[in-house]
C-alpha cells in the first residue's frame, strides 16, 4: 500500500496560481495554518479561497494572495472580525462570494456527491441572491403540503481544485483522526476537491490511530486523501483541542498588525520570513517575552 | 415586589427578562442566544418558565445544567453531541429559536450583519451573512440590539441577511412557510411584528424610557399601540438567579451600562 507522506513544501508545490482552494476548520478553530504559511513562502497568487473563514482567509488576504474569497463569515471567534479580511474588502482588494453558511455546506456536499446543485430554503428572500446573480432557483417537481410546488435555491456545487484540513493525528496511508469535539466540514472539503491534503499534529503507522482514540474519531479515511504531512503546531494560532487551545495573545498580535503597512511588515518579518520551524521558534520567543 | 427592589433593578436586568420572554412557550427546542444578555435570558427562561429548552455549550455539545454564562468546563455538564453539522440539521428541522444581533434592522425585520454601505464596495465590512438567511426561513428568529438608535433601526438595511416579513412574502411560500420574527429586544424597548402587515410595533418600553425616546431612536415609522405597556421587572426569584447564578461577574453591565 502506498505511503502518502509528503512535506508541506511538496504539497504546496502541486498548487498553481489561480486555483480554487478550500480550507477545513471553522473560524479560528483547527485551521490548516501550516499550509497557509507554506503558501506564503511560494509565489502563489490569484487564489480563490473557500472556507468557513478565519485567519486562513485573513492571512492570505494580508499577503495579497487572494483574488476571491468564498465564505459565509470571516471571524477570529474571540475577536469578532478578522481585520485583515476587513481591510482587504474595504480597499476593494478582493472579490467576494458571500453566502449563508448552510448554503456553503450544501455546496460542498453537492460537489462531494458529484451533483450540480442541492436545493436549499436558505437564501430565499435574502440579498445573498442579489449579490450572487449567478444563483438560480429551482421549482420542486413535487407538490408542497398546500398543493403548490416550492421554489427553492439551487445551491451550485462548490468544486475545489485542492482542499486542506488539519487533524490531530494521521497515519501514513492518509487516514485522519480528529480528537477535538467538532469535525466541522473537513471531510466534505476533501470530498469536494480534486487534490486532497491532510496535515496532522503527528503521523503514526497504519493501524495505530486506535491507540489515541475510538474508531469514530478517525473521521477521514484514505479514500479521501492524496497526501499527508506532519505539521506539529500546524493549526497555530487557531485552536486544536485536545493538543492545544487558541493562542489568544498571538492572535491579538496578528490582528493588531492589520491596516498598518509597517506593523504588517514587522509581523511578517518576525514570524513569516522563514520556514515552519523558524515560525515555531519565533512564536516560542514571543511567548517567552510575554511571560 | 417591594419598592426598594424595583428601584435597584438595572436596565440590563430588564433586558435579560425581556430576552427570556422571547422563548416563552417554545417547548423543547434549541435556544441559540448571541450576546451576554440574550444568553442570560435563555438560561433564565430555562431555569424558570421554559424548562424544556435545549442549550449548547457554545462549542459542540448540549449542556444539561444551566450555569453562569461565564462558566467553562468542567462546570458545564454535557448531555449530547452537537457539532456544527448537527446544528444545521436542527436549523433545517425548525426546532430552534435563535436570538441574533442586528447591526441594522428595518421595519419588516430585515436584518444586516454583513457590511455597511454598498456590498460590492463596503464602507465597513462586518462578519458576513453567517446563518441569518437560513435561520429566518427555517425557524423562529428574534434580534437583540444593545444600542437602539437611528443607525441600527433604519428604513432599509444595506444587505438583507436575516429575511424580514416583506421579503419572505415576496419570495413565496417556501420562504414564508416557517418564517417568524418574534421579537426585537433593545436597551430601550421590546418590539414585535404583531400588526396586520407585520410592520414593527412597539410592544413595551423599559421602565424609565418614554415612547418619544424610542420613536426618536428609530429611523422609520413605528406602529404605536393605543397604550404602550412598560416592560416587566424581574421577580425577586429572577433577580436572584440573574445576579447570583447566571451572571455573578456582571457581564450584562458591559453590554447595557447601568
Amino acid at each position: 500500500m502506498s505511503d502518502k507522506t509528503a512535506t508541506l513544501e511538496e504539497i504546496v508545490g502541486e498548487l498553481r496560481s489561480g486555483m480554487t482552494v478550500g480550507f477545513g476548520g471553522w473560524g479560528s478553530r483547527r485551521k490548516p495554518m501550516a499550509v497557509v504559511r507554506a503558501i506564503l513562502r511560494t509565489g502563489l497568487t490569484d487564489l480563490t479561497v473557500v472556507a468557513y473563514g478565519g485567519p486562513d482567509i485573513g492571512l492570505l488576504c494580508a499577503a495579497g494572495r487572494v483574488r476571491r474569497a468564498v465564505y459565509g463569515f470571516v471571524t477570529l471567534d474571540s475577536i469578532a472580525l478578522d481585520p485583515h479580511f476587513r481591510a482587504a474588502r474595504q480597499a476593494g482588494a478582493v472579490e467576494a462570494t458571500e453566502m449563508d453558511e448552510g448554503m456553503f455546506f450544501l455546496g460542498l456536499q453537492a460537489a462531494a456527491q458529484r451533483v450540480p446543485f442541492l436545493p436549499s430554503r436558505a437564501g430565499l428572500g435574502s440579498d445573498v441572491l442579489r449579490v450572487n446573480p449567478e444563483l438560480r432557483t429551482v421549482t420542486s417537481p413535487y407538490p408542497g403540503p398546500d398543493g403548490v410546488a416550492e421554489e427553492l435555491v439551487a445551491v451550485p456545487a462548490l468544486r475545489l481544485d485542492a482542499a486542506f484540513v488539519h487533524v490531530n493525528r494521521a497515519d501514513t496511508h492518509g487516514n485522519g483522526q480528529i480528537l477535538g469535539p467538532d469535525p466541522f466540514f473537513d471531510d466534505l472539503f476533501l470530498g469536494a476537491a480534486e487534490r486532497r491534503y491532510v496535515t496532522a499534529e503527528a503521523l503514526v503507522a497504519p493501524g495505530e490511530l486506535l491507540d489515541s482514540g475510538p474508531i469514530q474519531t478517525i473521521a477521514v479515511n484514505r479514500l479521501q486523501t492524496d497526501a499527508v504531512a506532519a505539521a506539529p503546531g500546524g493549526a497555530h494560532f487557531t485552536s486544536c483541542p485536545p493538543d492545544y487551545d487558541r493562542d489568544e495573545a498571538f492572535q491579538k498580535a496578528y490582528a493588531a498588525a492589520a491596516g498598518d503597512a509597517e506593523a504588517w511588515i514587522a509581523f511578517e518579518q518576525r514570524f513569516l520570513s522563514g520556514d515552519e520551524a523558524d515560525y515555531r521558534a519565533a512564536v516560542a520567543v514571543s511567548a517567552e517575552e510575554a511571560r | 415586589m417591594t419598592e426598594t427592589v424595583d428601584t435597584m433593578v438595572t436596565r440590563a436586568e430588564v433586558c435579560a427578562v425581556a430576552c427570556a420572554e422571547a422563548w416563552r412557550g417554545d417547548g423543547e427546542i434549541m435556544a441559540s442566544p448571541f450576546g451576554s444578555i440574550p444568553s442570560i435570558g435563555a438560561r433564565l427562561a430555562r431555569l424558570t418558565f421554559a424548562p424544556d429548552l435545549v442549550l449548547t455549550d457554545g462549542e459542540a455539545a448540549l449542556m444539561v445544567n444551566t450555569p453562569a454564562i461565564s462558566a467553562r468546563r468542567p462546570e458545564l455538564v454535557l448531555e449530547a453531541w452537537m457539532p456544527y453539522r448537527k446544528v444545521f440539521e436542527v436549523v433545517w428541522s425548525g426546532r430552534r429559536h435563535v436570538m441574533m444581533q442586528a447591526t441594522q434592522v428595518d421595519r419588516f425585520g430585515n436584518q444586516n450583519i454583513s457590511c455597511i454601505g454598498d456590498w460590492a464596495h463596503p464602507r465597513t465590512q462586518l462578519i458576513g451573512v453567517r446563518g441569518a438567511p437560513g435561520n429566518t426561513v427555517n425557524h423562529t428568529t428574534s434580534y437583540w440590539v444593545p444600542n437602539h438608535g437611528t443607525r441600527s433601526f433604519v428604513e432599509a438595511v444595506d444587505m438583507v441577511c436575516g429575511v424580514g416579513y416583506d421579503r419572505a412574502a415576496a419570495a413565496g411560500p417556501a420562504a414564508s412557510r416557517f418564517h417568524e420574527i418574534r421579537r426585537v429586544v433593545t436597551n430601550l424597548a421590546v418590539l414585535d411584528f404583531e400588526t396586520p402587515d407585520h410592520a414593527m410595533r412597539l410592544r413595551s418600553v423599559h421602565p424609565g424610557v418614554t415612547v418619544e425616546e424610542v420613536v426618536e431612536a428609530t429611523g422609520f415609522e413605528l406602529v404605536l399601540p393605543a397604550e404602550v405597556r412598560v416592560s416587566r421587572l424581574p421577580t425577586a426569584e429572577e433577580l436572584e438567579i440573574i445576579r447570583e447564578v447566571l451572571d455573578p461577574r456582571g457581564l450584562r453591565d458591559k453590554e447595557v451600562p447601568a
